[in-house]
């Protein structure tokens, strides 16, 4: 038996308003209510409500037999219950029906693994909790931002518990290997890992909708030639994409979702291929060695690599610059603080920065608030400016307000209480002139 | 004395130094009884700032509330032809935004004499092309009008002046605001070079908004020292609200100030390296970059690389109203152009109480006692300044208290009565 293992990214960020050099200092708050509002409602109504009743539907009718997995970042989350309670619902749904798997992520989408690890722990938990709050079942395998990872935090993860975690099949770390194996970390060869077949990922994801490709268009009955061409011995098909693929970067017209309703029945019809959850697969397999990633992979670009988040100097001044807040932060235990800090860490902020123009540049450019990279950075150091302000006046000054004649010497007392009365003699002499 | 004056823009479309001179000086000369035509090439409704923004200029604020149009329209014909020219654009730039058609899309029928002067329609893709169809149109006004003197404001509208003098015999003043070697440096624009000798070779006198530029004028055009007189510009002393300072923030750190287009001849880079070293001294204190340019992506680059990012802001292009609120913020404002034929911006600065740092370079030097003067290049002797104004209260109260009495002094009406002399002299 050969296994589809599907798998869809949830995500929206809490992008930043217009926050101004005039701001800083004065307005503490950084975010687009507004336009979070509009997009999430946007992308609620194109995609995530229908692509979740055809996820219901098709369940209903193939019951145990058509599995899918999530994973929704925090910040994600937050937005739906706070403007798109009915998909919440759709989501909660789901849950219930037994078909479908959640996954762990950190909760604000962020790059904190690359960072801090007891940052990325903290997360990681909050993520996992809510999850558990929301839809009753606690995460068991992991899924980073972005899909990034490396040896070390693949390790990480071990350490945490979790007993798999997905990332890229990215083609410089796989060679000649083949991305339709489970394979080990490194480090901790207990951590299982799914590798994303990016190919036929990719076939639905980005070309599904594009004429110039020479397979538009692409039907249910030829994606699953494709999948009945892989080599007999290979397992595992992982099918890995951004949730929004469905409705939002391919529209309902160019017929993504006929594709994906028919798919389950020609699978089954036509193929010896079953759908399990990322938990399943690591039940049911055997991993066929370890791989090595020393530098971190992502799912981003033709280079699967960080530099859509980090890289150019704008990225990682930002990035350090936000991470040195860290400390200050910690200390700080306010929940308002914490959850301003959350939001500042979700990776697009740092995507707006990219310089990459060409090639990926266009996908970028799609999901991008702003007209320049550089404009991206000053409106969010400006943000970050005040954020810091922020905690220097809620924190930092309250430990410096311990009573500070203590430090004075009895000298120094009588020095200022001498004064003091003299200045009063002076006040009183030129009242009674 | 009825003057037929090619200027640039009028409120509400100031975009730089050069309209609030033009409107500074033709104010103060009708004032005085001289009768100005004024000629201005019109590119843009009153709505439409993107094209301002595009170019980054500076957007100085002309305070309306004190000005009485009314009598001033009375004494000014205010003529609008129909065109591309803009200021502060070099041929090259004249030639992307057309490319991108950023310039299309101009009402031409709003042209005051579109009915009487009709050409081919299309405005030129080419600056020089621009600046010739301008003169020709130039050359027919100047016909059809009575006048005894011709004044052309930069070199753009030289061509102008000279068509209008070849029609009617009358003399020409030309008035240098800038040359092609403060805004391009070294690596001049040998066209744009050639129309400015002209205008200067043809020119029955020239006025120099500075020694400064009278030297460049004299050196580098090879002009006869006895035709040029420098008039220094003035300022507009509207009733400045200096009521309020900076407004309640969490940070009580001083802000210094850039305020300009962020472009090679105003010496941004300077700033930023002069920014990093004060920081790496002290630490209670802000800089701000205010005002868009071609230069600016690099800078904000410079800054992520320095790491001081936490601590040097960007505004980006700011509006009138902005400049007096960003001059509200500042403790120390800096001008350190690399080239700067005169140089409202530091006496604004001053007008707010601000105590000013200005690059030697610059024409507002030669008249001003109580700035700090600095060579531009000199980030050390800049970093000096700031720090000596950030730390010694004393320091920047004498150049706020006498400041103010400095600028107070430099009055449109002198410059006019100046220019209104050298009108005498040539006719």
């Amino acid at each position: 038996m050969r296994t589809i293992c599907f798998y869809f990214q949830v995500h929206q960020p809490f992008r930043l308003k217009r926050y101004r050099f005039f701001d800083i200092g004065q307005d503490h708050y950084y975010f687009d209510d507004f336009s979070n509002k509009t997009i999430m409602r946007k992308v609620a109504e194109k995609s995530y409500l229908p692509v979740n009743q055809v996820m219901l539907e098709l369940i209903k009718e193939y019951g145990k037999k058509f599995k899918i997995s999530y994973s929704i970042s925090g910040v994600c989350l937050d937005q739906l219950e706070m403007y798109a309670p009915d998909v919440l619902d759709s989501f909660k749904q789901l849950a219930k029906t037994g078909s479908v798997e959640f996954l762990a992520e950190t909760y604000s989408h962020s790059l904190s693994a690359l960072k801090s690890k007891e940052e990325f722990t903290k997360q990681v938990k909050a993520q996992s909790a809510k999850i558990k709050q929301l839809f009753g079942q606690t995460p068991k395998v992991f899924r980073n931002t972005e899909l990034i990872y490396s040896d070390e935090i693949g390790a990480m993860v071990a350490e945490m518990g979790y007993k798999g975690m997905l990332t890229e099949g990215a083609k410089h770390i796989l060679g000649w290997k083949s991305s339709n194996y489970l394979y080990t970390n490194a480090i901790n060869p207990k951590l299982l890992l799914l590798l994303k077949n990016f190919r036929l990922s990719d076939d639905i994801a980005f070309r599904f909708s594009n004429k110039a490709w020479s397979e538009w268009p692409l039907t249910t009955g030829k994606f699953v030639n494709w999948l009945n061409a892989v080599d007999p011995k290979e397992e595992i098909i992982n099918l890995f994409m951004d949730y929004e693929t469905f409705g939002e970067h391919q529209w309902a017209d160019t017929g993504i979702f006929d594709f994906l309703r028919d798919l389950p029945y020609r699978v089954f019809s036509e193929s010896n291929y079953i759908f399990e959850t990322p938990s399943e697969v690591i039940e049911h397999h055997q991993p066929i060695s370890s791989i090595h990633v020393p530098y971190p992979i992502s799912w981003a670009d033709e280079e699967r690599d960080l530099t859509a988040w980090l890289g150019n100097e704008l990225q990682d001044d930002a990035f350090d610059k936000l991470y040195q807040l860290y400390d200050k932060v910690k200390k700080c235990n306010d929940p308002e603080i914490e959850k301003t800090w959350n939001y500042l860490q979700t990776s697009d902020h740092f995507y707006y920065m990219c310089t990459k123009w060409f090639s990926d540049g266009d996908v970028h450019k799609y999901f991008n608030p702003y007209n320049t990279p550089y404009e991206a950075y000053t409106n969010f150091m400006n943000a970050l400016s005040d954020f810091e302000l922020v905690i220097d006046s809620k924190c930092v000054k309250k430990e410096s307000r311990k009573p500070k004649n203590q430090d004075l010497s009895e000298e120094e007392l009588t020095r200022l209480i001498k004064n003091y009365q003299a200045r009063l003699r002076r006040m009183k002499v030129k009242n009674i002139k | 004395m009825r003057v037929l004056m090619f200027g640039w823009e009028f409120p509400p479309h100031i975009t730089g130094g050069l309209g609030t001179a033009c409107f500074g000086l033709t104010k103060a000369l009708a004032k005085i009884g001289v009768k100005i035509k004024f000629i201005v090439p019109k590119t843009f409704g009153d709505e439409d700032i993107s094209l301002v923004n595009l170019l980054g200029a500076e957007n100085i604020q002309i305070n309306q509330r004190h000005f009485n149009y009314e009598e001033f329209w009375n004494k000014i014909t205010y003529l609008e032809i129909g065109s591309n020219l803009i200021p502060y654009v070099s041929p090259e730039l004249f030639k992307k935004l057309s490319e991108e058609n950023k310039l299309d899309g101009v009402n031409f029928k709003e042209n005051t004499f579109s009915a009487s002067f009709k050409f081919s329609g299309k405005y030129g893709k080419d600056l020089m092309e621009e600046v010739a169809r301008y003169a020709l149109i130039a050359g027919a006004l100047a016909a059809m009008n009575d006048y005894d003197i011709i004044h052309s404001h930069d070199w753009l509208t030289y061509p102008a002046g000279i068509v209008a003098k070849q029609v009617s015999g009358k003399p020409l003043v030309i008035h240098v605001h800038a040359t092609e070697f403060d805004r391009s440096g070294e690596n001049i624009n040998q066209n744009v070079y050639d129309i400015e000798r002209k205008g200067m070779e043809t020119a029955d006198r020239i006025i120099t908004v500075s020694n400064f530029t009278k030297n460049i004028v004299i050196n580098r055009y090879g002009i006869d020292p006895k035709k040029i007189t420098t008039v220094y510009n003035g300022i507009d002393l509207y009733n400045y609200d200096n009521g309020n300072r900076k407004p309640d923030t969490l940070y009580n750190d001083k802000i210094v100030t850039f305020l300009g287009r962020v472009t090679f001849q105003k010496g941004p880079d300077y700033f930023v390296e002069a920014a990093n070293k004060v920081l790496k001294k002290y630490k209670n204190v802000r800089f701000v970059m205010a005002g868009s340019g071609d230069m600016l992506n690099r800078m904000i680059k410079r800054v992520a690389h320095l790491g001081i990012s936490n601590k040097f802001h960007f505004t980006g292009f700011l509006k009138g109203y902005e400049v007096d609120e960003m001059f509200k913020y500042s403790n120390v404002y800096v001008m350190p152009s690399v080239s700067e034929p005169f140089g409202i911006s530091p006496l604004e600065a001053m007008r707010s109480n601000v105590p000013v740092i200005i690059s030697k370079q610059s024409g507002v030097s030669e008249i001003l006692n109580h700035a700090l003067k600095i060579d531009f290049w000199d980030i050390d002797a800049m970093a000096d300044a700031i720090y000596g104004l950030l730390n010694y209260d004393a320091l920047s109260r004498f150049f706020v208290k006498y400041g103010k009495g400095e600028v107070d002094n430099l009055k449109w009406d002198n410059a006019a009565h100046h220019v209104n002399e050298i009108y005498h002299q040539v006719i």
